[in-house]
């Protein structure tokens, strides 16, 4: 059982690195239907991959170690953190690691080596870039993780298979705790990954762009690294709001039926997610940068607030 | 107290109750006027909404009349009062923003942990389930205190009135089943007669010092005002 369970933490991992760039092409063909246009195949950015590994890797003469370094590192810990999410079963060997604290480690440890890299050859864009990451996420990281205390609060627990599978013993009950929570952690996921009210992911205009102005200089396989590890942290976050807060179908056994079951939860969930983020992302505009500590502020304000309802309308059971 | 031992409807009106607690600090948070008077009639809705689910669960009909008379007066009459008032002073485009945001919101935080630590002694007589909300409504009459407090337009004051009113008929309707239906009435006159005479009031107050800033009602003369 136990090789059969370590087939399944890889294949796991395997569907995150095939799966977020189609959960990325999803979210641009729904936009796009939404604007009146055709759209990119779903494949694009498979195309693209395939494209930007075949081409030469060009680096600027002044780069240091840490430059080339950078696109392993952030893409390798991303990774890492996809695979601390339950994505098709629970009770996986991985689950171990499963914490709420680890996740949130992994993902600080790539945006660290993902500024330094924005910050190392020295050009202005990168470093302002880096600067503007760093100040979405010194405020996005305290409202995720009380948003997600207060999970643990419930459950007693910091690991996310033990909270999903808490969720999924109690039934059905409506927690404000919950819904709170549930509204912090989505603010939280579209200013971290860069989504439009935060940041434009397909922008290059100088004045307005986080993400992109950190990947200016990346050109090759380091590039199609760095934007895979995005499209990861994309699908990373929706995979986490939607296991998390509805657990239901994920597979508690490894039968190939319950497994599949679990499959055609998650992926219906995750094109139902797409499809929200596709609308808001049409409806709303991008906000100036100085609005996004507003936003920010908001989400810890909810993550609070979760935190309260917990101790207070729950009686902290 | 466990939400596990309730109803499905009884733990909608707790969500409900957490709902207006979110409406009470958006309300702190929110600068512009239309957009506050939008959140104000959002929670006069939900709170008509918690007032019928209660209705529906404890089996006392007359509080189906009083959530019908809150969502006529709270989520649809007196916000469209304001917004006509504030249109007819042209303040539609006016924000009144906070002074130190974080820190009223932090303020607004720790009044709700106070109206916490203030009810939770009443465990004690065995209210558990009502204690709860009792506090949520301590902390939305203690919030539209706050409002009221650091707001300086006189339309957004009137807005944290009405919401402390909200508070109040949370608790009363979360704890007593609602009051008895000649007091509830009453009531409900009382704040529809409190809109009509703030109207009245914003009316004088802009003729005689052509602004809404209750601020500027300290100073004795406008020529006071030019000097600082």
């Amino acid at each position: 059982m136990n090789t059969a369970a370590w087939w399944l933490v890889l294949l796991q991992a395997l569907l995150f690195l095939l799966g977020a760039p189609l959960l990325v092409a999803w979210v641009r063909r729904v936009k796009a239907r939404l604007q009146n246009r055709r759209g990119a195949s779903l494949w694009q950015p498979y195309r693209d991959f395939y494209k930007l590994f075949a081409k030469e890797t060009l680096v600027a003469h002044t780069a240091s170690p840490v430059f080339r370094a950078a696109p392993y590192i952030v893409f390798g810990s991303t990774l890492l953190a996809c695979m601390v999410v339950p994505l098709l079963a629970l009770g996986l060997p991985s689950a171990a690691v499963a914490d709420v604290i680890v996740l949130v480690g992994f993902l600080a440890l790539g945006r660290f080596f993902l500024t330094l890299a924005g910050m190392d050859i020295g050009t202005a864009f990168g470093g302002m870039g880096a600067s503007r990451e760093m100040l979405v996420s010194a405020l996005a990281e305290p409202a995720m993780l009380m948003a997600v205390f207060t999970l643990a609060m419930t459950a007693h627990s910091t690991n996310l298979a033990s909270i999903a599978e808490h969720q999924l013993s109690t039934g059905l009950i409506l927690r404000p705790s919950y819904l709170f929570a549930l509204m912090g952690l989505v603010l939280v996921a579209i200013a971290e990954t860069g989504r439009i009210p935060v940041d434009n992911p397909t922008t290059h205009l100088e004045l307005t762009m986080i993400h992109e102005a950190m990947l200016l200089e990346y050109s090759g396989r380091h590039l199609a690294l760095m934007e895979w590890a995005a499209q990861l942290k994309l699908m990373l976050y929706g995979v986490l709001i939607v296991n998390v807060f509805l657990p239901w179908g994920i597979a508690t056994e490894f039968t190939p039926l319950a497994l599949a079951v679990g499959l055609l939860a998650v992926v219906g969930k995750l094109i139902f997610l797409g499809l929200l983020l596709g609308v808001a992302e049409t409806g709303l505009a991008k906000m100036r940068l100085f609005r996004a500590p507003q936003f920010l502020n908001l989400a810890l304000l909810l993550a609070l607030l979760g935190l309260l309802s917990h101790v207070i309308l729950e009686g902290g059971a | 107290m466990n939400l596990t031992h309730l109803t499905l409807l009884e733990q909608a009106v707790f969500v409900l109750a957490a709902l207006v607690l979110f409406l009470s600090f958006s309300l702190l948070a929110q600068a512009r006027l239309l957009a506050g008077i939008h959140i104000f009639a959002w929670q006069g809705g939900v709170l008509a909404l918690a007032t019928g689910l209660i209705a529906a669960t404890s089996d006392e009909p007359h509080l189906f009349i009083s959530a019908a008379l809150t969502f006529g007066l709270k989520a649809l009459t007196i916000p469209w009062m304001l917004h006509r008032l504030v249109r007819r002073l042209e303040l539609e485009r006016h924000a009144d923003p906070l002074q130190h945001p974080a820190l009223v919101m932090m303020a607004g935080a720790a009044l709700v942990i106070f109206s916490y630590w203030v009810v939770a002694p009443i465990e004690q007589l065995e209210l558990a389930g009502i204690r709860n909300i009792l506090s949520i409504s301590l902390a939305v009459v203690l919030l539209g205190l706050l409002i009221m407090v650091t707001r300086r337009q006189a339309v957004t004051q009137v807005i944290g009135f009405m919401s402390m009113e909200n508070g109040l008929f949370l608790a009363a309707v979360a704890a007593t089943q609602g009051m008895p239906l000649v007091v509830e009435l009453g009531i409900a006159f009382d704040v529809l007669v409190a809109a009509v005479l703030f109207g009245v009031f914003f009316l004088h107050i802009s003729e005689s010092i052509d602004s809404l800033n209750v601020d500027r009602l300290n100073r004795l003369s406008t020529r006071e005002d030019d000097g600082v």
